[in-house]
């Protein structure tokens, strides 16, 4: 199992997550992150695995429970 | 690896010359060594160059280096050339850090959100429209691609974000011309950067007094941004609004020209810009503390350039790099840098970029470059890569 964290203190509003997984990942009002799916199953992981790479301010987290 | 005190290659500030091929091929040859090398300021002082992907992105996600530019160490390519300090420039918050970079940057975020740069695909659609209406009604045949549509659609579309008139266009695009050329003498900077300062302090002004629904108007409103620092953040976003996507649009349209078979490919913008690289010389930093890059030992105090193309040509992440070649996966690119400081406007470039091919192509399937192309005036004097000019025919 993966499970996503994200850390919305160190978002920068690059929307790199957005761009790599739009089902897991959005944007609050002020650009921040918000996780739309914790658990990502099957090619949602890939996706995950991309933008927790992407991601300019390491904001993102997969445990691999 | 050990840490190490080696005499590492001292390469010239302008490596990028006429006749030869950019990136610079010296790039592959610090990649093969440590991935460092030494380069000598035109200020007369030494900074490091990082040309390794993995250097480049450990470096720009390192606590211990610092974007202000009044840091000990921070490169100066000429007494007035580079980033500004937040003393200069109050609100230029490239060349800031943390609290004062966070509070500015959270104050702009939402104003380019996926939701919002959708939002705008219209807008940029009746812009490069306009652009091309324009190339075409004069019946030549003939256009300078750069000042006709390259720059012409990001000047007009982040004047009509910020509420800038787009008719001042050739205003701020002549001062900003002044401001990101390296050798620019000194006093025509400054004169530069007072002209843009005045302008934007006399808009400020009229929307404090009339509100619209443009975001210098929101940044008045915010709270968020002192009025010191709004004239700052103005210029900031109006320049690096146009400047850095014209080069991006010139040089790739001359790309794709030489490479018709991809025309229409969604994977063009990823590739053109990580191949493209013309932010190659923008990031610099400041080192706080001793850290070690590549296994080389660099001391509190010093500086770095981080090596824009070196990182996006680095064979080691991107195979055969030197070859455009939208098949690949561009992804881990740092065309728009990495870290905290990451472009701010990298969704509206890749929204300009994409509509910018789609239209003109579909628009003008005949368009060629009317010029050999080892003749075109390129950036070799730019803080960014790109062309001057670049005459096209249909």
């Amino acid at each position: 199992m993966v499970r996503i964290s994200v850390d919305t203190g160190t978002c920068v509003g690059a929307a790199q997550c957005v761009l790599a997984a739009e089902e897991l990942f959005d944007q609050d009002d002020d650009g921040i992150v918000t996780l739309l799916n914790a658990n990502p199953e099957g090619e949602a992981v890939k996706a995950a695995r991309v933008a927790a790479e992407s991601c300019p301010s390491r904001s993102i987290t997969l445990h691999e429970d | 690896m050990s840490t190490v005190e080696t005499n590492p290659p001292v390469a010239p500030y302008f490596m990028r010359q006429p006749g030869k091929p950019f990136p610079p091929p010296e790039y592959a040859d610090f990649r093969k060594l440590n991935g460092l090398a030494q380069v000598a300021l035109p200020s007369g002082g030494r900074a490091w160059l990082i040309t390794r992907h993995e250097d480049v992105r450990a470096v720009l996600t390192d606590p211990r280096i610092s974007s202000d530019p009044s840091r000990e160490g921070f490169p100066r390519p000429t007494a007035t050339a580079g980033v500004p300090t937040p003393h200069e420039v109050p609100g230029w918050f490239v060349g800031s850090d943390a609290p004062d970079h966070t509070r500015l940057r959270k104050a702009l975020i939402s104003e380019f959100t996926i939701r919002r740069m959708k939002a705008i695909q219209g807008t940029v659609e009746e812009i490069v429209d306009g652009c091309i209406d324009r190339m075409l009604a004069d019946g030549k045949r003939e256009a300078d691609l750069v000042n006709d549509f390259a720059l012409a659609v990001p000047s007009l579309v982040i004047a009509t974000m910020l509420g800038v008139p787009p008719a001042d266009r050739k205003f701020f695009e002549a001062q900003s011309k002044v401001l990101v050329t390296i050798s620019s003498e000194d006093e025509k900077r400054a004169d530069a950067s007072r002209q843009v300062h005045r302008y934007l302090n006399r808009l400020i002004a009229l929307r404090r007094k009339r509100p619209a629904d443009d975001m210098i108007s929101r940044l008045v409103a915010s709270g968020q941004v002192t009025d010191r620092e709004i004239p700052g953040v103005a210029m900031l976003l109006l320049i690096a609004g146009h400047e850095t996507t014209a080069n991006n649009i010139s040089l790739g349209a001359v790309t794709l020209m030489q490479n018709p078979q991809w025309i229409g490919d969604p994977r063009i913008v990823e590739e053109l810009l990580r191949y493209h690289s013309v932010a190659d010389l923008v990031l610099m930093r400041a080192v706080l503390e001793d850290i070690e890059i590549g296994g080389q030992l660099v001391r509190k105090g010093e500086g770095l350039v981080l090596l824009v193309a070196g990182a996006n040509h680095d064979d080691a992440v991107f195979e055969r790099a030197g070859e455009f070649d939208p098949s690949r996966s561009a992804q881990g690119h740092v065309a728009f840098g990495y870290g905290v400081h990451q472009c701010l406007g990298q969704n509206l470039v890749r929204i300009e970029m994409e509509v910018a091919y789609r239209k003109l192509f579909e628009r003008i399937p005949t368009l060629e470059v009317a010029a050999p192309i080892a003749t075109l005036p390129y950036k070799y004097d730019g803080v960014l890569f790109g062309l001057h000019n670049l005459p096209v025919r249909w």
